[in-house]
């Protein structure tokens, strides 16, 4: 079966040539930036972003439109809009595709947001690794000044507006959105403690708001065809589509467009998308969003626990909350088959979280450090049994207490793991000489699909 | 504005955060604070030694925090409901933090010149847990001379960032930072560089715990067996109001004056902390009260409760010989013989503390 | 921590300098600090790391503390502190690289230019460094050199880009 999919953001990908302006305008570029800039007002533009439902993409979810009502507008202090550009959560690639592919799109979107929130400098915050991208985004945004739609007074509007991309450094944490702030201004990127929240307090101490790259794509299109088209695609409050990043053991890894109420199980299995579980394989576990979102067995993943289809959708991914339930959090779909060791996996994520844990807080810096060591120990077949539940408890002491998300976020995936996952712990433990020798395949009572 | 801590309420100044108002109360509600400094900007947030829960908002939005939330820095609203001693996860929280803080700390009291001084030693016999699970490696770090008063034990840091506000604000001209990042980052100056500046020793008084040490005064004795004294001196840099450390009649090290909580509000230079070491440089003002946190004023620590295992420790460690090299001929104390040692290392369940007064009282008979 | 020396001076070339003044344009008034990540990366594309000579350059540069720059240098992981090969090659180990054959495929480039983790090539060609996700997960196995992603690896893809890299 194969429906007409709406595309919103992967519509003109496969044009050629279509990262330069020429060919990204003759194929209806920059239309977005006419509109509303000639016949819309600001607060317009911000409606339909509202009536639209569509919700950031760059984890938390948190509708897009809300977001900028929240924005503070004090008279004489500047406003900012900053794209968070940093995709660094392990799983996640799809900024990267899409900025690398359609510069254009996203510099679109930034023009037509900054106009809504009344931004006169934005700044694109590029994970600087993506060095090769920021020149991309840079030789885009000089096409497009020299083209009218930057700079001053565009299109005759009385509008001002410049465009900047920044470089990070490297480091995950800068992802944060105050942390990213901070590196922004040149320092370490220590995330704040909140409040002040960025739309009261945000960069320069002046109110601001942070969008995923994604998000902020999708702008144009709502501004050309209304919020509520965009909101007749998807299902409930999981209005439109999202960029899913495909990674782990599927035929064709990738970036994919879905309209968000796909059913998980013809997202993995349909040839339109990935296209299955390598040959000869089966599917054991999938990490769904990202790297920080629990880790689920494949029959939990693919039904609920009432036994319905689960839907790649805010909701119905969480349906269960964390018992049997997962999160859509950045769309890092990484598929395991059962050559994929979790106890493995878990303890390369923590190795992660600990490696990119900013330090400033106490149970985060120390506890991420600590999983990783007692879970390397594990993996390498020197466990006791009462590791296990000091992983619990030690996730456990983490989790909400710390200035930032990235504490919970080292949290849940160990968490999840032992919850899911314990026997295969406890083989490690007990079967220390089995487990470790290369190749080792856990053979107990997992269901694979 | 009304705030309720712990079932008393109390009315306080709009922009007045939960730990302020606690501490207005009283040291019993007041929530322990490891990297908070009222005279630092931007100090807290960080340690979450403070978190507390809020029950309900305010009077106007009653619904409870989902989160615990940090004291130092969360300001009260008119209302608003707190608790700390009495919540169940407050306290359950803050052994973690305990726990967590020392996991990579050395625990070597007994050749620290902060013990009995530690804010770290406080936190963990009020808030510990019995035993740490901990078995990994500690990380460890080198020495480094930070000029030729100050030392830094990176090792004991527990980056509350306080030296590195103070730097910045009270200085001018900042020489050291936090380098690296998560549990690598440490406080250094990245290159060998002295901190030269008229009020670099305030960075000692600030830091809760032995990280950063006064080099004129390491290894001379241990705190409790010197007697404070409030002073002042004419100071054409600072405001000349010190507390001066007395072994016998000797001023073995001068700081400024803390208050009730541990903090400087009037810092000082370095000309009356390391030179003015003479009776005569000082018009004495008598006898200094002694902080609630010192392990010396020990006394809120009741008996029959459960002692930390680092507690104890700590207890044992005063009578070790303390270090290699360390010349124990300046020590008030001889070593205590065998049988009294042991005597004075209180059994699992019972008062360290007990055991420290007793040591006291043994010091002071002598 | 590092001991001071008496190494020349190292600034900006002309052309570094013209850029660097382009991106302070990119702040508001009195925000130049914002310059100081861009910057350090123009000072490791000039000099191939990042110097402490270069450090205090940029501190100056900017009017901020030396301090405020080794603070940020060392916070993030892109900056190479200490002199390194003509390649660095940065392989991602994280969890969706490395279930895609990652391990065996980076254990081979090893050896083949015989480095391990953090060390450097002795021809000073290649040194290796291990870095997290390079958001290239379903491109996996990867790994950067300078500014170049080179994915989808395979034993015989990194014989033939060392190969070409020795040349
Ligand atoms: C540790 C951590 C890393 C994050 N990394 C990213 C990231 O790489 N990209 C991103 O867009 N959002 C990231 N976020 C979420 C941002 O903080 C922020 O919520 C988001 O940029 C807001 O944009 P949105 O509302 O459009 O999703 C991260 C959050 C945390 C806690
Ligand atoms: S939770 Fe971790 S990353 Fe976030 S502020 Fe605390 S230490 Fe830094
Ligand atoms: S006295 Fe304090 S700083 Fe010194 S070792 Fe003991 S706990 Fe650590
Ligand atoms: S050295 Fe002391 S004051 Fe400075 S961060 Fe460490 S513990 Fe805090
Ligand atoms: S004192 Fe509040 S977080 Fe440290
Ligand atoms: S895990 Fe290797 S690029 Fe993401």
């Amino acid at each position: 079966m194969t429906t007409e999919r709406p595309k919103i953001l992967t519509d003109k990908t496969h044009i050629p040539g279509i990262e330069t302006f020429d060919v990204y305008r003759k194929n209806g570029g920059y239309s977005a930036v006419e509109k509303a800039l000639k016949t819309m007002t600001p607060d317009e533009v911000v409606e339909e972003v509202k009536k639209s439902g569509v919700r950031g993409r760059g984890g938390a979810g948190f509708p897009m439109g809300m977001k900028w009502s929240f924005l503070a507008k004090p008279e004489g202090v500047p406003r900012y809009l900053v794209c968070n550009g940093d995709e660094s959560e392990p799983g996640t690639f799809k900024d990267h595709w899409l900025m690398k592919t359609i510069p254009h799109l996203l510099i679109e979107g930034m023009i037509v947001s900054s106009y809504a929130l009344g931004a006169n400098t934005s700044y694109i915050y590029v994970r600087g690794e993506l060095m090769y991208v920021v020149r991309i985004l840079e030789k885009a945004i000089a096409e497009a000044k020299a083209a009218g739609f930057l700079g001053k007074n565009i299109l005759g509007s009385g509008y001002d507006l410049e465009l900047y991309v920044q470089p990070g450094g490297g480091a995950y944490i800068c992802g944060e959105e105050t942390a990213l702030l901070e590196s922004l201004e040149g320092k370490r990127g220590n995330p704040r403690n909140k409040p002040p929240f960025p739309a009261v307090k945000g960069l320069y101490q002046c109110p601001t708001v942070v969008n995923n790259v994604e998000s902020i794509a999708t702008t144009s299109w709502i501004v050309n065809n209304g919020g509520d088209a965009y909101a007749a695609i998807g299902i409930g409050r999981s209005t439109g589509t999202k960029l899913i990043s495909a990674s782990g053991h599927l035929k064709k890894p990738g970036v994919y467009e879905i309209p968000l109420g796909l059913p998980v199980q013809e997202f993995i299995y349909s040839d339109e998308w990935c296209g299955g579980i390598r040959d000869g394989h089966h599917l054991k576990a999938v990490v769904a969003g990202g790297s920080s979102v629990p880790i689920l067995p494949a029959a939990m993943l693919l039904k609920t626990a009432n036994g319905e289809d689960r839907l790649m959708s805010y909701e119905s991914l969480s349906d269960g909350g964390f018992a049997t339930g997962t999160m859509m959090g950045s769309g890092g779909f990484i598929a395991m088959d059962e050559t994929a060791c979790v106890v493995k996996n878990t303890w390369n994520f923590s190795r992660f979280y600990h490696h990119e844990s900013c330090g400033q807080c106490s149970p985060c810096r120390e506890g991420t450090g600590w999983m990783e060591k007692v879970l390397h120990r594990i993996e390498h077949g020197h466990g006791s049994m009462h590791d296990i539940d000091l992983l619990v408890d030690v996730a456990k002491k983490i989790e909400g207490n710390t200035i930032c998300p990235l504490g919970d976020a080292a949290a849940w995936p160990v968490a999840s793991a032992i919850r899911h996952f314990r026997d295969e712990f406890e083989w490690h433990i007990t079967h220390p000489q089995e487990a470790t020798r290369p190749g080792a395949i856990f053979k107990g009572h997992m269901e694979l699909v | 504005m009304k705030v309720t801590i712990d079932n008393i309420t109390i009315e306080v100044e709009p922009g007045t955060t939960i730990l302020q108002a606690a501490r207005k109360i009283g040291p019993e509600v007041a929530p322990p604070a490891m990297c908070y400094y009222e005279p630092l900007k931007a100090s807290g947030g960080k340690c979450r030694a403070c978190l507390v829960k809020v029950t309900a908002g305010s009077e106007k939005d009653p619904r409870p925090m989902p989160k615990l939330v940090p004291s130092c820095i969360t300001q009260v609203q008119d209302g608003m409901i707190v608790e700390n001693t009495v919540n169940e996860q407050v306290l359950e929280t803050r052994k973690g933090i305990v726990e967590f803080l020392l996991l990579n700390h050395p625990l070597d009291c007994p050749i620290c010149d902060q013990a009995g001084e530690c804010h770290l030693q406080d936190f963990s016999f009020q808030h510990g847990v019995q035993q740490t699970r901990y078995e990994e490696e500690r990380r460890t770090f080198e020495k480094q001379d930070l000029g030729p008063n100050i030392q830094l034990h990176m090792t004991r840091c527990i980056l509350c960032y306080r030296c590195v506000f103070t730097a910045d604000q009270i200085t001018g001209k900042r020489v050291h930072g936090v380098l690296n990042r998560g549990d690598h980052a440490e406080i250094s100056t990245y290159i060998e560089k002295a901190i030269d500046n008229d009020f670099s020793g305030n960075v000692i008084d600030v830091c809760p715990v032995g990280a950063l040490t006064d080099k004129t005064y390491r290894f001379k004795n241990r705190v409790w067996f010197t007697k404070p004294v409030d002073a002042h001196c004419d100071c054409e840099k600072c405001s000349g109001k010190v507390t001066l450390w007395y072994r016998g009649d000797e001023v073995i090290r001068v700081t400024a004056r803390k208050n009730q909580w541990g903090e400087v509000l009037e810092f000082i230079c370095n000309t009356c902390r390391f030179e003015r070491k003479n009776t005569s440089d000082w018009t004495i003002e008598g006898p200094t009260k002694v902080a609630r946190h010192s392990v010396i004023s020990a006394n809120k620590y009741g008996a029959n409760k459960i002692v930390p295992e680092f507690a104890r420790r700590l207890a044992a460690s005063q009578y070790k010989d303390v270090h290699e090299g360390r010349d124990t001929s300046q020590l008030n104390i001889k070593q205590l013989p065998e049988e009294r040692f042991k005597q004075l290392i209180p059994p699992a369940g019972e008062s360290a503390v007990a055991g420290i007064r007793s040591i006291q009282n043994w010091a002071e008979d002598k | 921590m590092i001991e001071t020396s008496d190494k020349p001076r190292i600034e900006f070339t002309p052309e570094r300098l013209e850029r660097a003044k382009e991106i302070l344009t990119h702040y508001p008034e009195g925000r130049q600090k914002s310059a100081l990540l861009p910057l350090l990366h123009l000072l490791q594309e000039q000099e191939g790391w990042t110097p402490t000579e270069g450090m205090d350059y940029i501190a100056e540069f900017l009017g901020i503390q030396p301090i405020e720059v080794y603070e940020v240098a060392t916070f993030y992981t892109m900056y190479h502190l200490e002199p390194v090969g003509k390649h660095v090659i940065e392989y991602c180990r994280t969890g969706p690289c490395m279930i895609m054959g990652g391990e065996e495929v980076y254990a081979h480039l090893k050896q083949k230019i015989g480095a391990q983790d953090g060390e450097t090539s002795a021809d000073q060609l290649f040194t290796i460094k291990p870095v997290e996700c390079l958001a290239a997960c379903g491109w996996g196995p990867c790994f950067q050199i300078r500014e170049k992603y080179y994915t989808h690896l395979t034993i015989e893809k990194v014989d033939e880009i060392i190969d070409e890299l020795r040349k």
